[in-house]
């Protein structure tokens, strides 16, 4: 019994049943092709993200985002004073998270591809784009960029989904798409 | 010294007595702690049922910080501490090295947790578990978590020495039993563990006292979760090794081959860390090398093992139940298990919860682009209470059963509720995982006070399903803490309240914790040789069906949302 | 299997032939060796190198 030590000197050459030889050849090969998955996905799936990413301060990234939000913007949000920003296709497109918002509001246009910028102010937040959900981490004092092609057009939410205290649940920023 | 032991009357083990009463000290502090973190557990799921809403949300996320770190850590640890002495001095007949140090364990991880809940519950630590920077706790909070930690190492260090000694000692013969083997893999994890966690708390706990101006938020992550996770992969060691002890005690089963279950368990002490990467999958700046080498625990070998696993334990108990004639057609010895045992019941349930909704979706999650969909919704709790507790904590439960009234000499306090406590616990509890999972697969986010956003500027209208099967959680939830708050009762009760064991030999029939197998089949050992399992090998082709199409349902649904590149 | 503490093969009294101890079994026997390897393989893979690829990540211009 597996409670007391073997009875064998040598266990280690004690032949092993067939059915357990089978069940780990075959949780083998399921184990490699989880493996490899992942490496073709990068090669023929269109979700992959990218491992671009810089050391920025928050001042700087804040400037960068300041400065596109000025060039590109088209209407504010309702009145929440948040600009709505519609910078061009193939474009660098700047969002920033801090306590407890998410800031410019995008739109974006189906089927074009833009270089989606983020980094956070403050603490550590959670980019979650809804209803699509895509989740991605950010952080202070690093800059991600993603290259997004949004699929449909319609209202996207952003939810914060990394805790960042007490106003965290009323942290919901948006992104149009046309 | 030999004064220093006593035979126990069920199963003959030599019992050190120091060993036996850190032993009982540990277990029942574990259980304390299950019942505070279950309490704080139980108010985050009616808080986060939207009907009923009862926290406020500074409220809300204290309890689930102090939720999280009760149970996650304190409950499970103290309860593998117990175990490690089990299954060393116990398991070996040998005396365990160092109680004193022992106790000085006890004293630093019980002041430890203490001192960590009550920087908590302060309310000015409210950071969670992973106290991800730059958001600081007081330094009580981390000193607290640090005590603990050395007192946790301390036990871990005593383990070790005990299987040394014994070893020198000569109290048994050639290599260790599997199941302290699966405690050594635990203890090895644990080391780990508690060596990454000193690294990172540390420098922490300084720069929360204002003597280090500032702690990168990546480095801290890839730290912490080496710490983080690793702690929880200590639990998925030691329950496995409980499932072999549960399987050994109840049925005499033998494991189908020694060389193979080691061989995963050596998989586990060389990968099983690695996945500390699945935290990480969607951080800015790693490579993809190193997120694909590290969050598939080096080509799956860990998953390998745990598949191992999952075939050999039912496949001993099959075994064994075949080797006493339930040879009828593929699951006779399933069948005519001891189904109203509360030991096997909640076994059984550990084994299949923590595959099928635990280990499934672990694995998909923990894929590199898989994980987009997934990361910081209410999915990762979901998978993580099918592993930690319908898969940890449900077979230490079941352990419980045999193990207190043993260790006590005691009959156990109300063994006709017993028998149905595993399936309320377990069966609510795979439930919770359930919706929680579901509700994440709507993008429904983790540690979220108001998923209406009604204080919000801008909102999100998630769809009435979410809602419904937050709903659904939270009624689960109350059924699992209903069988948990049985199982403390009846354990408490056992303790104060159940009248002495009548000696195994006289018993007047079969008692609800079981008698151990007789010595006679106790003393012989051996694989099972050319034993056949083929009911445990076609509910093991089951699992694989399972887990093939979910793992390609999930890569559909990614291959359906925005381009990422 | 080699006696931890110091490195000496252990007596064999329950041995039916002076058969030599194969070397897994050997080191399945050793839980210094095993803690040892268990320590260092995720030090290495998982937190040394995830550490350098982000002291490597470039400033922003």
């Amino acid at each position: 019994m597996a409670i007391f030590p073997p009875k064998e000197r040598i266990w280690w050459n004690t032949p092993v049943e067939k059915t357990e030889v089978m069940w780990v050849t075959i949780a083998l090969i399921w184990a490699l092709v989880m493996f490899f998955m992942m490496p073709y996905w990068h090669l023929t799936g269109d979700q992959n993200l990218s491992n671009e990413a810089y050391k920025i301060s928050a001042d700087a990234y804040a400037e960068k985002t300041e400065k596109m939000a000025a060039l590109y913007k088209v209407r504010e949000e309702g009145d929440t004073g948040i600009p709505v920003v519609a910078p061009p296709a193939g474009s660098d497109v700047y969002m920033l998270g801090r306590l407890w918002e998410w800031w410019p509001v995008l739109e974006l246009e189906a089927g074009k591809t833009y270089r989606l910028h983020l980094s956070s102010l403050d603490w550590q937040h959670g980019f979650s784009l809804l209803p699509e959900n895509i989740n991605i981490q950010v952080h202070p004092d690093y800059e991600m960029v993603v290259t997004v092609t949004p699929k449909n057009p319609g209202e996207y939410g952003i939810v914060c989904n990394e805790f960042c205290g007490a106003g965290h649940h009323t942290m919901v920023g948006k992104i149009y798409v046309k | 010294m030999s004064n220093d032991f006593r035979t126990c009357p069920d199963t003959g083990f030599k019992i050190h007595l120091p060993a036996d009463k850190l032993i009982k000290w540990n277990a029942v502090t574990a259980i304390v702690f299950l019942l505070i973190g279950g309490i704080f557990g139980l108010l985050v799921a009616l808080t986060r049922w939207p009907a009923v809403h009862i926290l406020p949300p500074d409220l809300f996320y204290l309890a689930l910080t102090a939720h999280g770190l009760d149970v996650l850590l304190v409950w499970v640890i103290f309860f593998e501490i117990a175990l490690l002495y089990f299954t060393s001095a116990v398991l070996l007949n040998a005396r365990l090295v160092g109680p004193k140090l022992g106790w000085l364990a006890y004293v630093l991880m019980l002041g430890g947790a203490l001192m960590t809940n009550v920087a908590v519950l302060r309310g000015d630590s409210s950071v969670m578990f992973t106290s991800y920077v730059p958001m600081q706790a007081a330094p009580d909070f981390y000193l607290g978590i640090i005590l603990f930690a050395v007192g946790a190492l301390i036990g871990c260090g005593l383990f070790f020495a005990t299987i040394i000694v014994a070893k020198k000692e000569r109290t048994y013969e050639g290599s260790i039993p599997l199941v302290t083997f699966g405690a050594l893999t635990a203890a090895i994890i644990a080391v780990f563990t508690i060596l990454a966690g000193a690294a990172i708390l540390v420098p922490t706990l300084f720069w929360s006292m204002g003597l280090i101006a500032h702690i990168d938020t990546l480095m801290y992550k890839v730290v912490w979760w080496a710490m983080g996770h690793s702690s929880q992969q200590i639990n998925v060691a030691a329950h496995i090794a409980v499932w072999y002890a549960i399987a050994a005690i109840l049925f005499g089963a033998k494991p189908l081959s020694e060389k193979v279950s080691r061989f995963a368990f050596l998989l586990y002490i060389l990968f099983l860390q690695l996945a500390s990467a699945h935290h990480l999958l969607v951080e800015p700046g790693l490579s993809s090398e190193y997120k694909i080498f590290n969050t598939s625990y080096a080509l799956y070998l860990a998953v390998l093992a745990s598949m191992i696993h999952g075939l050999t334990v039912p496949g001993a108990v099959e075994a064994a139940q075949r080797k006493k004639g339930f040879n009828k057609g593929l699951f006779e010895w399933l069948r005519k298990a001891p189904w109203g045992n509360p030991v096997f019941s909640g076994f059984a349930m550990s084994v299949v919860f923590f595959g099928f909704l635990g280990g499934i979706s672990g694995v998909m999650m923990g894929t590199e682009q898989l994980n987009i969909i997934i990361h910081n919704t209410i999915y990762v709790p979901g998978h993580f209470h099918a592993t930690v507790v319908t898969g940890t904590t449900l077979a230490f439960m079941a352990l419980s059963y045999w193990l207190v009234p043993t260790l006590w000499q005691k009959e156990l306090f109300l063994p006709g509720i017993a028998k149905w406590q595993p399936y309320l616990f377990g069966i609510g509890m795979a439930l919770v995982s359930t919706f929680m999972m579901g509700a994440g697969t709507l993008g429904v986010p983790r540690r979220h006070w108001d998923i209406s956003f009604a204080d919000a500027a801008m909102g999100f209208d998630f769809p009435a399903a979410a809602y419904l099967m937050m709903g659904l959680n939270g009624i689960s939830a109350i059924v699992a803490a209903l069988g948990a708050m049985i199982f403390i009762i009846n354990m408490v009760g056992t303790l104060l309240l159940g009248k002495d064991k009548v000696p195994a030999a006289a018993a007047p029939e079969e008692p609800v914790a079981p008698a151990a197998p007789p010595a006679s089949a106790a003393t012989s050992y051996g694989s099972a040789g050319t034993m056949e399992v083929p009911g445990t090998f076609v509910l093991a082709l089951i699992f694989l069906v399972s887990f093939i199409l979910y793992y390609f349902v999930n890569w559909k649904y990614l291959a359906s949302v925005w381009g990422l590149s | 299997m080699a006696d931890p503490g110091t490195g000496a093969p252990p007596p064999e009294t329950g041995g039916d032939t002076g058969e030599p101890i194969p070397f897994m079994q050997q080191l399945l026997d050793n839980p210094l060796l095993l803690l040892f390897i268990g320590v260092v393989s995720p030090t290495v893979l998982y937190i040394l190198w995830g550490l350098m690829e982000i002291v490597a990540i470039p400033m922003a211009q």
